[in-house]
């Protein structure tokens, strides 16, 4: 049931170097594809169903599609602002092979006529950076980058670029105003980024997962890539699998697995005596999903159906030893710290969501106040330039409908305790 | 319920809110493009920082990597660092300082030259792996030493060994609290972080999971 792609092979000794990867059969599929029309290649990407790994899961073909035909400046863009609390699949993807990477950006760049191209890596990565742009080097040397790439009518220039620590440059509009040398503040949509992106030209900006897996569709064909995976989850994803569980690590699955083969079988489930209490499918910016929801198939439409989402494919689990109120507080706090502030539904809904998770710890919470942070996260839904806020109102309000009864026993608990407190001190 | 004053940290003027210690002068002018002539920037940053200009079509897309180096050489984005590179790219220091603060990396805060940067990640899934008393230690192990700037950051991207610390760029883990004292043992003699415990010698979960037949 499981099937490697992009892990093919993965700890292959030198597999990060051009020689082993080509090795590897690497940068065969490049010549095909510029053998290919430029919307021939673009066909393809449509129909292999590809959908954006990053976490909107757009498909990335249509997406590719929308850059406007002309002799314009063009750019791609390769967001490996990998930044989702529990997400660190790109990180290994780029490390260990970054020539895959380097391929398909340089096919989805032949396919959207860009000819600038910038991997826009965060400035933590600097490890990976450093290896990313050794690989670079190397493409260049070999002809891959350049002018008229394997003597095609096709240039490419491409530059790594680190970013300097901030989770919202993951956010397309903001990375694009970090790599224009800006503070990283998201933009309003539309204009989108396909028409008015990087220096108001037409940007493609794709997940690193997403152009990695772009040679395996072309070298295959779009109708055996479509035979991965479930209808409308096509493929194989990489998954995260982090938190309360034995053998946490990057695991490549066919979509439409069950979740419990994923998280019990091949992470090992929650340690010995403990039981999975809930668990985040995408990262810390879903919804929350519980034990029951474990035998859901593991692809987009389930999670969506069940009320969460897949996001950038990534799970973190939480077992019964540890309180959902300080997994609210660890969430709200993180993105309280990462909101730029630019919008006042976030920049203020992430603050006093902390502030109020903190009054039910110190037993000063009334059960109204569960109310009125609920009320709070449905306000920001939708309010802001981007979905940092979101990602912050749509766990927290879904731990809230599920928890209700843990939160309000704390409650209790901790004014119980203050008010002990406050007749011995009194005493 | 207000929490009782004494809980409220207060400055010495008495707000919450830090002041400043010299008032504005509203007479001034506000900096503008230094001036080439008479700033003097060293060669090799004037270098590094023309050949990030040159691989962009804007020249200020460089700002980041630019700051980057800056901090490099001077342990911080001081006001002169800022002034050179403001030179070289000509724009304002004021621009180069908006971008400074907004990012966690730059540090706008005095540091020495030679400082090590131990990012401690305390996020959900280092944190349900006991994060926080890493911190605490790794903290207590530092001391008042200000040739560490240890933090507790936002998560790393390497929760598949939480917890885990970036000590100078080096990922590092599965960390106790009790292999804080010999990672700033191994910074302070400047010897490579616990080379056993790197990241970038793990064989991917994939391919264990393969090796066990999981898979």
């Amino acid at each position: 049931m499981s099937s490697d792609l992009l892990f093919e092979g993965i700890d292959e000794p030198g597999l990060a170097t051009l020689e082993g990867y080509r090795r590897r059969g690497g940068y065969e599929t490049l010549p095909k594809a510029l053998r290919m029309r430029r919307d021939e290649v673009l066909n393809e990407l449509i129909e292999s169903e590809l959908r954006g790994r990053g976490g909107a899961g757009f498909s990335m073909g249509k997406k590719a599609s929308f850059l406007p035909k002309g002799d314009m400046d063009k750019y791609l863009v390769c967001n490996a602002d990998e930044s989702e609390p529990g997400a660190f699949k790109d990180r290994e993807l780029m490390q260990k092979n970054p020539h895959q990477l380097i391929e398909g950006l340089i096919i989805a760049a032949y396919a959207t006529a860009a000819t600038r191209a910038f991997i826009f890596i965060r400035g933590e990565y600097a490890y990976v950076a450093d290896i990313l742009e050794r690989a670079v080097a190397e493409a260049k040397e070999a002809g891959y980058l350049g002018e008229r790439v394997l003597n095609s009518d096709h240039n490419l220039i491409l530059w790594v670029h680190r970013g300097a620590g901030a989770y919202i440059c993951g956010e397309e509009t903001a990375l694009l105003d970090a790599l224009e040398g800006k503070r990283g503040n998201p933009r309003l949509k539309p204009p989108f980024p396909a028409n008015q992106g990087l220096y108001q030209g037409p940007t493609l900006i794709n997940n690193v997962e997403t152009l990695s897996t772009v040679p395996h569709i072309i070298s295959m064909g779009a109708e055996e890539y479509v035979k991965l995976g479930v209808p409308n989850s096509t493929g194989t994803k990489i998954v995260s699998v982090s938190g309360n569980v034995q053998r946490p690590g990057n695991y490549e699955i066919e979509l439409g697995i069950s979740s419990r083969e994923l998280i019990c079988d091949l992470a090992g489930g929650p340690p010995a005596g403990r039981e999975i209490k809930l668990w985040f499918p995408g990262g810390s910016s879903s919804p929350v999903l519980t034990a029951d929801d474990l035998d859901l198939p593991y692809d987009f439409d389930s999670m969506a159906k069940a009320g969460s989402m897949l996001g950038s494919g990534t799970i973190i689990v939480v077992d019964d030893s540890n309180d959902v109120l300080d997994v609210a507080l660890k969430v709200a706090k993180f993105y309280r710290h990462e909101s730029c502030g630019k919008c006042t539904p976030c920049r203020e809904g992430t603050n006093w969501t902390v502030k109020m998770l903190e009054r039910i710890q110190r037993g000063e919470a009334t059960p109204m106040d569960l109310d009125i942070m609920a009320s709070v996260q449905e306000r920001i839904i939708g309010h802001c330039l981007c979905v940092l806020g979101d990602s912050m109102a749509m766990p927290i309000g879904s731990m809230i409908a599920k928890f209700r009864g843990e939160f309000e026993a704390h409650m209790e608990s901790a004014r119980d305790e203050g008010d002990r407190a406050a007749i011995e001190a009194a005493a | 319920m207000t929490p009782p004053p004494e809980r409220i940290a207060r400055f010495s003027h008495g707000s919450r809110v830090p002041g400043w210690d010299e008032a504005v002068d509203l007479e001034l002018d506000p900096a503008e493009v230094p001036d080439p002539a008479t700033t003097e920037v060293p060669d090799d940053l004037r270098d590094e920082i023309e050949d990030y200009m040159a691989r962009y079509p804007d020249r200020h897309s460089a700002a980041l990597p630019a700051l980057t180096a800056a901090q490099r050489r001077y342990g911080w984005c001081s006001p002169e660092a800022l002034e050179q590179v403001a030179c070289v790219m000509r724009v304002t220091p004021a621009y180069l300082a908006a971008v400074a603060t907004f990012y966690d990396m730059l540090r706008v805060d005095p540091a020495p030259v030679d400082t090590h940067a131990i990012y401690v990640c305390t996020n959900i899934s280092c944190s349900l792996n006991g994060a926080d008393a890493l911190f605490d230690a790794m903290r207590a192990a530092a001391g008042d030493d200000e040739h560490f700037d240890v933090r507790a950051f936002e998560c790393l991207g390497a929760c598949d060994i939480a917890p885990m610390a970036s000590v100078d760029g080096t990922y590092v883990g599965p960390l106790a609290p009790a292999d804080c004292v010999r990672i700033v043992g191994q910074c302070r003699a400047g010897e490579e972080v616990l080379p056993e415990r790197q990241f970038a010698r793990r064989k991917a979960a994939d391919t264990l999971a393969r090796e066990a037949g999981l898979k």
